[in-house]
């Protein structure tokens, strides 16, 4: 069927079945010609590494000539009984969850808001957009600085009368993943408050229109026909958020360093595999930490999708069969 | 066309200004939100105008005095500028690289029917999910193994991969929406796929390929773990790295240290402010597939 519409773009002159072979050869120079560049690149930076970190992952290896140090699932054990990995998995669970506690329920009641037809909204939108534009390190270099002891955000505290709040944002363990929370909040609620914007947009007004001709109230429309709506963009935001808690490295390896990052109880898997991996020399190591993240993050992604995402993404990731 | 209010005392009839019936307590939340917003960012720029001893005296004041001192300083400095190369460099070769392939592989994705056409798209679709943290180590022993250490080439070509999947997540059903008649006149006419591709396709992606290229741009302006692993040498630093050596440097110098944050992030502020909507726009169509 494909071969017969290829045919007919071929030349008119020759023999149908020559026209075909042609046409079909022709069909798959092009193919290769034009998505071949495009999945080598992706392959060996994206595929090839990956498989890599399985492989070096059973060495201990200093990264210098091939590894041949074989040593088995030493380095998972090792992991796996490291103290100081647990607390860095202890501190992703906390993010997943902050998280999406924190922002979801925020970014809904914003995006409601500004979903209104206000004077300015366009000008709002750029300015809530800001923070997820800046560069993690620029995030991180500021509010570093406004965080210390005698940082911009204690002086207004004492300035407003609130003297009593005043405290070590940074280095105390009992509050520095809170302030690691507030950052990551900061930088993240605008996306979110964007994507669900955008999705209000695409539900029908005529719906709150006919609820409200019906009798009922804003909450009420709300709760019953904007919520759901919103679902899918929920459970998409929802997947992006638990992936990027996951993967969290940057914020917390410029704020905190490598060092400061365990004992001020914002480590991460990230920052536990830079420092254990590379900083030390042990790249077999820190292939297996990779590993291991992997492995968390690609459960938790399945999962997510096979009972969260499953109705979402049915068009969009069989479309290519269709 | 009628707008419902927040205070939910809806009138039933139609309103012909909206824009006024919107209670006034919702313009002091969303102002008061934009506030927190950008606040620190305007505790940044403004702390670059300051002197170290108002700094320290008064953390959270405003400049007393507009001092230019610390801007120029910066602007007169080989680092910062060399930085701004490079960055400007990655950016470019990452941006170049991801809608050339990306758009190649997207025409093939959305136009062409095959064996293995699923597949192919699942590998990229797949790639969404994988950011660099996971493949980070490896991906220096393979730079490093590729003599690209201490090169600009070493973070533009993993940047290009890994920002694939989101060009063809955006790209293909951008591509798959023109036409099949605009195909088969151009067939009529006497073009191949290939001239197809090059006279008709290219222009009518525009839009979507604008979306790609800043997104690819502004993900690799701001991209630090990567540039981390791979360049060492102060010399190849972008600016992610030069903020951060900088602020080390220079840790009791805060004004200058701010007044050189600021400058980096005005590019990538004024590529967003411009195409707002695009980019927007783009994520929200990647996120909903």
């Amino acid at each position: 069927m494909t071969a017969l519409v290829q045919g007919t773009r071929a030349g008119v002159t020759a023999t149908p079945a020559r026209r075909r072979r042609s046409a079909d050869w022709r069909k798959r120079a092009e193919i290769t010609l034009l998505s071949g560049p495009a999945i080598l690149i992706f392959v060996a930076f994206v595929i090839f590494p990956v498989l890599m970190a399985a492989y070096y992952g059973f060495f201990s290896w200093k990264g210098y000539g091939a590894p041949t140090d074989f040593v088995g699932f030493k380095n998972y054990l090792t992991i796996l009984r490291d103290p100081t990995f647990h607390d860095a998995l202890q501190h992703n669970g906390f993010i997943v969850i902050a998280s999406l506690v924190l922002q979801g329920p925020a970014a809904v009641l914003l995006a409601l808001l500004l979903n209104q037809r206000m004077r300015g909204r366009s000008l709002v939108r750029v300015l809530i957009f800001v923070p997820y534009v800046v560069s993690e390190v620029i995030v991180g270099t500021g509010w570093s600085l406004m965080l210390q002891t005698n940082g911009a955000v204690n002086d207004l505290l004492t300035k407003i009368g609130l003297e009593s709040w005043t405290t070590d944002w940074l280095s105390d363990p009992s509050i520095a993943i809170w302030s690691l929370m507030l950052i990551i909040s900061w930088k993240y609620i605008g996306f979110a408050v964007i994507l669900f914007l955008a999705g209000m947009q695409s539900i029908p007004e005529e719906l709150s229109e006919a609820a409200s001709i019906d009798g009922a109230s804003y909450w009420q429309t709300q709760r019953r026909i904007t919520l759901p709506l919103l679902g899918p963009t929920l459970r998409i935001w929802a997947f992006l958020s638990i992936i990027g808690s996951l993967q969290l490295f940057d914020l917390v390896y410029i704020i905190w360093g490598q060092y400061v990052a365990a004992t001020a109880g914002t480590s991460t898997m990230a920052t536990y595999m830079v420092t254990n991996g590379r900083n030390s020399g042990n790249f077999g190591y820190g292939n297996a930490v990779a590993v291991v993240l992997f492995l968390i993050s690609l459960v938790i992604a399945l999962t997510y999708q096979r009972y969260v995402l499953r109705r979402d993404t049915a068009g969009a990731l069989t479309e290519g069969k269709k | 066309m009628a707008a419902i209010t927040a205070a939910g005392r809806l009138p039933r009839t139609r309103t012909r200004g909206p824009v006024s019936r919107v209670n006034p307590m919702v313009y002091v939340v969303a102002w008061l939100f934009v506030g927190l917003c950008i606040a620190p960012v305007v505790y940044i720029i403004l702390g670059g105008f300051r002197t170290n001893s108002e700094i320290t005296s008064d953390p959270s004041g405003l400049p007393s005095t507009w001092k230019l001192t610390n801007f120029a300083e910066v602007l007169s400095s080989s680092g910062f500028w060399q930085q701004v190369g490079n960055s400007t460099v990655a950016g470019l070769g990452t941006t170049a690289g991801v809608v050339v392939l990306g758009l190649m592989v997207s025409f093939v994705l959305a136009r062409y029917r095959f064996a293995g056409r699923g597949a192919m798209y699942a590998l990229f679709a797949a790639g969404l999910m994988f950011p660099m943290t996971v493949a980070i180590t490896p991906l220096y022993i393979l730079i490093k193994d590729l003599g690209l250490m201490n090169s600009l080439a070493g973070i533009i070509l993993p940047q290009i991969a890994f920002a694939l999947p989101q060009a063809v997540i955006i790209l293909v059903p951008f591509l798959a929406a023109i036409p099949k008649e605009l195909e088969e006149a151009a067939a009529i006419d006497g073009a191949s796929r290939l001239g197809f591709f090059v006279r008709m396709v290219l222009p009518l992606s525009v839009p979507g390929v604008v979306t790609v290229g800043i997104l690819a741009f502004v993900a690799s302006w701001n991209s630090y773990m990567l540039p981390l692993f791979i360049l060492n040498d102060s010399s190849s630093f972008t600016l992610p790295l030069g903020v951060q050596a900088f602020a080390s440097e220079y840790s009791v110098d805060t004004a200058r240290v701010l007044a050189f944050t600021s400058l980096s992030m005005i590019p990538a502020l004024i590529f967003f402010s411009l195409f707002e909507r695009r980019i927007v726009g783009g994520l929200t169509g990647a996120v909903k597939g």
